[in-house]
This record gives structure tokens, C-alpha cells and sequence, in this order.
């Protein structure tokens, strides 16, 4: 079977995130590329924050799908520029997110509460569970909600 | 100061000469790494568990600069990251002294982090127009990063000014101890960031009412590998596994 590198991006785009597993890489816009060189997939990834400690476990699981897949010569380049934004993020990404309970990126003023969807919304924390988010609370039903920070 | 120091550092790995853009990616890459393994030190310890988490995440940030500038280094010179990070001794850290000092209460932590911060505001910004696309890179990713740190380090400050007399006591002791630390900074080439840096201090001096410190001994030494002595202490403990084990891997 001939793979192509446009086979080979429909299985890397189909990789999650390990930790808002609701969302691809691909709708995060951290994957930024596949190409074939020579007999080489190469995978280009930027990272969301540069601490992000989901990066190693992303290029693990970007290249175990590629192995599944049938490659076997894969080469994964993480790339700085240009900087990772949540303007990359897909109107369907962010619909996704608020249904898993996420406050999809906005400013800070115009969050609504991804629970009841009404009120507006209190910054508890300025860091979250994870290096993406920060903490809030709902004004009107009063549950802490994560919220993904505009960046 | 002169490239001549160098020669004192011991066997290992050849460094760059002091006034080269690679020592002075040297230098902040080892600046992010220190500090981040100073934060790191409060995982469990913060006075309350979102202080934790920021903490931790801030340190996380500067680890993966750190890491980024260390790979790019090493692209070049043919050495990994963890040959900086793992195998130099204390003579060949390049890092400020501001950030190997220790952790003290929240107060220090929180000053050294405003310090940090309003430097970082300078000069990541700065990098952004770098010839070298890999840098660039790195500080477009950095300088949001460092607002987002500046933000919580400030707020903290006008927090524990405004708070009880025992937190602001904390504060202006923090301040007081750390100033020290800050005239290296702007040693040489790094001049340039200190009139953006000063506006910063000086706007959160304004609105807290601290005091600025007058004592005007600043001790430098960092970038050409003259350290404090906590920066050895704080080796040992993030060396140890390498060596021990040396080429040890997850």
C-alpha cells in the first residue's frame, strides 16, 4: 500500500490532547504540518505554553498512531514560530470545549459559564489545572468552571 | 568584565566567551533554569494550593524556555540539553545571582519573581527581532508568558503592601534584601532594558507606598560564573540522578 503524507495527516490530525481529550491537536493548532521527505513523515508541532508538559506525551502518541498506521520513518520537529495563538483555535473547537465544561478562550471579561451558560463569570485563579487555564467561578449557579486563557 | 574568567572555570565543557550572542543565550537560558527549579522548590509548600499551582506553572513556563534555548544551543555545538543542564559545575553557570538566591518566605519569592518578570518584559520583546529565527521564536512565545507572570507577581506585591502590617513588613524586607541583586542585571549589552525595567519598579513603588532601597552595594558576578553560595547547593540536589547514573534516561 502507497501512504501519502495527506493519508499520513488524517491520522496525526485524529490525535488528541492528552489533556483536554475532547479537543484534536489538530483543533488546538498545535499540529502545523506533515510532510514527506524522502521516505520520512516529518510532523511539525509548536507548543501551546513553552512549559507545556503535554509535549512529550503528544510526540509519543503522534508517533505511536503513525506506527499503528503502518510508517515506520518518522521524524517530529517542534517549531517556536510563529507563536502559538488561541486565534488558531476552530469555532468547532471552541463549542467542543465549552460542551466538555471548558470556557472556551475570550477575554477574561466576556466568559460565560460553560454549565449554565448564563452568568458571568469570576476569575479565582489566574492558574489552572493546567498551564492553559485558569480557574473561575459562575455568578448566578456558583460552580467553578476551568477557563481556557486567551493567548 | 573580561572573557579572561572563563579560563577559571574547570574541566568540562568549553563555554562561549562572555560578550558572544551565544553567552548571552547561555545566560538566560540558565537564568529560566535556576529559577524554574526555585519554584519548583514550593510544590507542596505554597501558603495555599492555586499559590502552589501558579508557582509550579510559572516554573514550568521558564523550564521550557530553558529548555528551548538549551536544544538550540546544542543544535550547534552538538550537545544535548541535558549536558547543560546535567554536567556543568557551578563555574559554568552564566545565570544572574538574583535567581539561585532561595526561596526565603512568599515575599522574596514573589519580589525576585517581580524582578524577573519586569527584566523579562524587557528583553524577551527585544530577542523577538532577532536574526536568528529560532530565538525569535522562542521570545515571541516567552513574552506572553512573561506578562502573564508579571500580572501575578504584581498583584501579589500590591496584595501583601495593602494587606497587614506583618505583609507589608515581609514585602519592604524583601525588596530591601533582594535589591542587591539587581544592578547585574544590566551589566554590558543588558543596559539597554534598564530604563524599562526601572518604570516598572517605580510604577509599583507609586501605588504600594514601599519603600525604595537606598544601599547602593550591588554584588554581580553570575554571568561570568562567580555565584553566590546557594547556587552549588541547588545543583547538587537537581544533579544528582545524572550524577549518579550518568546518561540515565526516563
Amino acid at each position: 500500500m502507497v501512504k501519502t503524507a495527506t493519508q499520513a495527516h488524517d491520522v496525526v490530525a485524529r490525535v488528541v490532547d492528552p489533556e483536554i481529550p475532547v479537543l484534536t491537536i489538530e483543533d488546538l493548532g498545535v499540529l502545523r504540518g506533515v510532510d514527506q521527505v524522502g521516505d520520512t513523515i516529518v510532523v511539525t508541532i509548536t507548543p501551546t505554553y513553552s512549559g507545556c508538559p503535554a509535549m512529550g506525551q503528544i510526540e509519543d502518541d503522534i508517533t505511536r498512531a503513525l506506527r499503528r498506521a503502518g510508517y515506520s520513518d518518522i521524524r517530529i520537529d517542534v517549531v517556536y514560530q510563529p507563536a502559538w495563538t488561541t486565534e488558531w483555535m476552530s469555532d468547532e473547537a471552541r463549542s467542543k470545549l465549552e460542551d466538555f465544561g471548558i470556557a472556551p478562550p475570550t477575554a477574561p471579561s466576556d466568559v460565560r459559564c460553560p454549565k449554565c451558560r448564563e452568568g458571568e463569570a469570576r476569575l479565582i485563579a489566574q492558574f489552572g489545572s493546567t498551564a492553559c487555564k485558569a480557574l473561575m467561578v459562575c455568578s448566578v449557579c456558583g460552580d467553578p468552571f476551568d477557563y481556557f486563557k486567551e493567548h | 568584565m573580561s572573557d579572561a574568567v572563563v579560563s577559571g572555570a574547570p574541566q568540562g565543557m568549553s563555554l562561549p566567551k562572555v560578550d558572544t550572542p551565544e553567552a548571552a543565550l547561555l545566560g538566560h537560558a540558565d537564568d529560566n533554569l535556576v529559577l524554574a527549579h526555585r519554584l519548583g522548590e514550593w510544590i507542596s509548600n505554597a501558603p495555599e494550593l492555586e499559590l502552589d499551582i501558579a508557582l509550579g506553572n510559572i516554573g514550568l513556563d521558564h523550564l521550557g524556555v530553558a529548555r528551548a534555548l538549551y536544544q538550540h544551543l546544542g543544535s550547534a555545538e552538538g550537545k544535548t540539553e541535558d549536558e547543560y543542564a546535567m554536567g556543568r559545575t557551578d563555574r559554568e553557570f552564566r545565570n544572574l545571582l538574583l535567581v539561585e538566591q532561595p526561596n526565603g518566605d512568599f515575599a522574596e519569592t514573589i519580589i525576585r519573581q517581580f524582578f524577573v518578570d519586569s527584566y523579562q518584559l524587557q528583553l524577551w520583546p527585544d530577542l523577538v527581532t532577532s536574526d536568528d529565527e529560532v530565538v525569535a521564536g522562542i521570545a515571541a512565545k516567552a513574552v506572553k508568558e512573561a506578562q502573564y507572570h508579571f500580572r501575578f507577581s504584581r498583584g501579589w506585591i500590591l496584595r501583601m503592601a495593602g494587606g497587614t502590617e506583618e505583609s507589608r513588613q515581609r514585602a519592604q524586607h524583601a525588596l530591601d534584601h533582594l535589591w542587591r541583586f539587581t544592578g547585574e542585571i544590566f551589566e554590558g549589552d543588558a543596559a539597554i532594558h534598564k530604563d524599562g525595567w526601572d518604570g516598572l519598579v517605580d510604577d509599583m513603588l507609586g501605588e504600594t507606598g514601599l519603600t525604595k532601597p537606598e544601599d547602593p552595594y550591588q554584588k554581580t558576578g553570575g554571568r561570568v560564573g562567580y555565584h553566590t553560595e546557594h547556587l552549588g547547593y541547588l545543583l547538587t540536589e537537581m544533579q544528582w540522578m545524572q550524577r549518579t547514573y550518568p546518561g540515565l534516561e526516563w
